[in-house]
């Protein structure tokens, strides 16, 4: 497409004067003040990780009698207490776990499980009953909530730091934004003809129809990316990472958590979990990304004197089989183990007792904590926001933070 | 500037003929301008019945991987089958989108769609979703009951809703459920005992080797059955029997189509007639089909260029509208998880939201950006995130996710666009033709001032507008 001379535009540009408010989220945060400001940020494991060779229950029987093939060896793993122990591939983040910036919650789960990746992920992401359909996710109701307090809230309150938006991130009033790349984002709003299109549009003409709907949609994209790119752009990380696209996607956020951006849920996702078959290979190399990214990030973030305001969550769609397969890999379980990380937990290292593998349901790790327990927690107490406005059943909450 | 009446402005029906070519095909393409001339409304319809008339079902899966031969294959086979599997959901999702993109039967397809994602399904072997996708095509027009019987006994739906598993003294109630909650009368109509009665009435419904649908007397209960009110020893079909007497059945498929194909806000006037004709019709779908194209108020101006287009009607659409051919056709995929609608990959069995939920930042700015890509060769920047199914597979043949920046490589045929528009057709009804919204903005600027045609429409078709039919 060739490039639209802006002559003609002439009067549009004059006219800037009276760009509304909304195009303007700097001068809308100056009047926000940023006391106190804390942020969240989700890591999924999708695919199904196998906690068990994750956070190793290397003193127990059963564990290795049902994994022969599998289990990680008692010599190779690294213990946090006299009960579990790292995986040698997240040899990185004992350093983290020593320090009192990890804890880990074990057998989190939900009721009548369900074992479809897509179907289990919906339910994290909606943080609905099992044999309930949401159309929107947790994060997305807790911008909505949010919107209904009358704080001041644009996308980019919540992040994702991907090509495309997940499930989570929407509400069913407001959206999060989807940003890989801030500059890459920002040019492609920037092209002449979207620009031309954006600022032809006079916020009181904005409809509540579908076509309003769409063209408010296109000007916060705009702004926010003008706001998530000259916030961010100066900014230099120093620290380390490690040269993977997961570690690029943590180095991203916190270039945005260090630029002083306004948002308050970082959302990243790493794939390749799904390990029915060659489990030690595929997953070990998948917690060596992991953990060398998180403990670069960890670290990061203790060094610029965020880690206080930051608390990460790890989690996976579900856990696996306790028995191993027949091709040295696990099948689709159940309960799993959540991951926090951060500069203020109240209680750092094992959260609760290690899974009991000698109870099983059918073969399953039994879940003791309600993973909208943990949703309702950080809400409450990290986000600010009354649990009731995001999750509908009720929930007593936990005492990690 | 002169004034006249072109061409377009004196044909009598043609703001209803395209109205009724977006909702119940994909579009109206300039050479059925030429076409449908001197067309009535009615005869336009009657035309898009008889175009669809044809069922012509999708062969492209032939092979069936075997399970068993599967479970006892050595790494490197086990590798190949996944290639193959793969391969396979790949051609089927192209192989449709193909087929939309050119066929002449653009309601069955269009309703093909509506089924599709009503019985939504995501499981199984590429051939049984093939089968249930053809299942949907044949009984798209035609009868309701005929339908549901046929997709309730499909490899693909009795896997997906665990209907295997469903067993005399151990029922699995998945299916039970959501055929009531989103197949035929929707929540709040029946109890949670309905459920268990029910799912006693589909034990034993299974299939065979070869993907026959087989009623499993050993596994059946043949005990009575009190479901609904009425008690005695019901089979499967006896259920969905009782489930279609229920005039609120005809009413949820006619408020769910309503919302398809004329306005995501219900009008219980409309809708109450829709059930009517539904229900006495015996539940064939073509008369309710008819009702609703001939209505007047099907195209009122609160009807018309007010639902979002889903991104296959959005692909699709473009497709049609320009002859777009693909060289590397893999790329449609990208498109389809770039906007949220992969075919054949439903979120969960309640399908598509479909509505405000396509539209998101990323995925609003990618329709902007795809339009002008396909039709001028553009970059598509994409990673995305991967099916978590295929992410053990993905990781055998490639260290970790890299950056696909594709170029788009696509043949539109410019030149039979162009020849197809109509020679007194001015800008402003060209624009008009393209865009289901009045213009306005920047649109009518872009319309006034752009002198390049071929710029001009590529711009109408990025815009907020088109998104719209």
């Amino acid at each position: 497409m060739r490039r639209r001379d802006f002559i003609r535009n002439t009067a549009l540009v004059s006219g800037a004067f009276m760009v509304p408010a909304f195009l303007k989220p700097l001068e809308a945060m100056a009047m926000s003040g940023l006391t106190g400001y804390k942020n969240l940020v989700i890591i999924q494991l999708s695919g199904g990780n196998d906690g068990l060779n994750t956070i190793v229950p290397y003193c127990n029987d059963i564990y290795f009698q049902k994994r022969n093939t599998i289990a990680i060896k008692e010599t190779d793993v690294i213990p946090l207490d006299d009960m579990q122990a790292l995986n040698p591939n997240l040899s990185a983040l004992k350093e983290i776990y020593d320090q009192g910036y990890m804890s880990i919650i074990n057998s989190v789960g939900y009721p009548n499980p369900d074992r479809s990746h897509f179907r289990s992920m919906d339910i994290w992401q909606t943080a609905s009953d099992s044999n309930q359909f949401l159309t929107n996710g947790w994060i997305g109701r807790y911008l909505d909530a949010n919107c209904q307090n009358n704080k001041s809230q644009s996308p980019y309150t919540a992040i994702e730091v991907d090509d495309t938006l997940s499930l989570a991130m929407k509400g069913a009033k407001m959206k999060a934004i989807a940003v890989q790349d801030p500059y890459k984002l920002f040019q492609t709003t920037r092209e002449p003809f979207f620009k031309d299109l954006v600022h032809s549009q006079n916020s009181e003409h904005l409809n509540e129809d579908n076509l309003g709907y769409l063209y408010k949609t296109m000007i916060e994209t705009y702004s926010s990316a003008d706001y998530i790119q000259n916030t961010s752009k100066t900014y230099k990380t120093t620290a380390e990472y490690p040269a993977t696209q997961f570690a690029n996607q943590l180095k991203t956020v916190s270039k945005f958590i260090n630029s002083g951006l306004q948002t308050r849920v970082y959302y990243v996702s790493l794939s390749g979990f799904d390990t029915h078959v060659g489990q030690q290979g595929q997953q070990g190399r998948q917690l060596k990304i992991y953990g060398d990214a998180v403990a670069a990030f960890i670290k990061d973030l203790k060094q610029t004197n965020k880690l206080d305001d930051t608390l990460v969550m790890t989690f996976s769609e579900f856990g696996r089989r306790v028995e191993q397969n027949a091709s040295n890999g696990t099948d689709h379980g159940t309960a799993n183990n959540i991951m926090l990380y951060g500069g203020k937990l109240k209680k750092a290292g094992i959260y609760n007792p290690a899974p009991d593998l000698s109870t099983l349901d059918n073969g399953d790790l039994k879940y003791q904590i309600d993973f909208r327990d943990v949703y309702a927690t950080i809400l409450d107490k990290w986000l600010n926001v009354d649990n009731s406005l995001v999750i509908s059943k009720n929930f007593a909450g936990l005492q990690f933070i | 500037m002169r004034i006249r009446l072109s061409y377009y402005v004196s044909m009598k029906d043609i703001k209803r003929i395209k109205h009724l070519f977006a909702r119940a095909g994909f579009g109206m393409r300039f050479e059925d301008l030429r076409k449908y001339k001197n067309t009535s409304i009615n005869k336009a319809v009657k035309e898009l019945f008889e175009n669809s008339d044809n069922d012509d079902p999708i062969a492209i899966v032939t092979q069936t991987i075997d399970d068993m031969m599967l479970a006892k294959a050595d790494a490197d086979t086990k590798k190949k089958f996944f290639q193959m599997e793969r391969d396979q959901e790949k051609n089927l999702n192209i192989g449709w989108i193909t087929k939309m993109s050119t066929t002449d039967a653009i309601l069955r397809e269009k309703m093909t769609l509506f089924w599709s994602n009503h019985f939504s399904c995501r499981d199984g072997k590429a051939i049984y979703i093939q089968q249930l996708n053809n299942i949907q095509r044949a009984n798209a027009l035609g009868n309701f009951r005929t339908l549901l019987i046929q997709v309730s006994q499909s490899p693909a739906m009795l896997l997906f809703l665990n209907n295997q598993q469903n067993h005399k003294g151990h029922p699995n109630e998945n299916f039970a459920r959501e055929l009531m909650e989103l197949f035929t009368i929707g929540r709040g109509n029946y109890t949670e005992q309905d459920v268990k009665e029910s799912a006693r009435a589909f034990t034993g419904w299974g299939f065979d080797k070869d993907g026959i649908f087989k009623m499993r007397p050993l596994l059946h209960d043949t005990g009575m059955k009190t479901f609904m009110g009425k008690t005695g020893n019901f089979q499967g079909e006896d259920i969905i029997d009782i489930l279609l007497s229920k005039k609120q059945t005809a009413r949820f498929i006619s408020t769910k189509l309503y919302k398809y194909l004329v306005n995501e806000i219900p009008d219980n006037a409309h809708i109450n007639a829709m059930t009517d004709i539904f229900f006495n019709a015996n539940y064939e779908i073509k008369p309710l089909l008819e009702f609703v194209f001939t209505a007047d108020w099907f195209y009122d101006d609160k009807n018309t260029g007010n639902l979002i287009k889903s991104p296959i009607d959005f692909i699709v659409g473009l497709n049609r509208q320009f002859y777009v051919t693909y060289q590397k056709p893999d790329v449609l995929l990208l498109f389809q998880r770039a906007l949220g609608q992969e075919l054949f990959y439903p979120p969960n069995v309640a399908g598509w939201p479909g509505g405000r939920n396509w539209i998101d930042s990323s995925s609003l700015m990618y329709r902007l950006k795809i339009a002008s890509t396909v039709l001028d060769q553009g970059l598509i920047d994409f990673t995305g995130k991967t099916d978590p199914e295929d992410e053990a597979f993905l990781a055998t043949v490639r260290n970790q996710q890299h950056v696909v920046n594709t170029r788009v490589q696509t043949d539109p045929d410019w030149d039979k666009f162009f020849s197809d528009i109509p020679k007194d057709m001015s800008k402003v009804e060209i624009a008009q033709f393209l865009l289901e919204p009045p213009l306005n903005g920047t649109v009518q600027n872009t319309v006034n001032e752009d002198n390049d045609l071929k710029i001009m429409v590529v711009e109408l078709v990025s815009t907020p507008e088109y998104q719209l039919y």
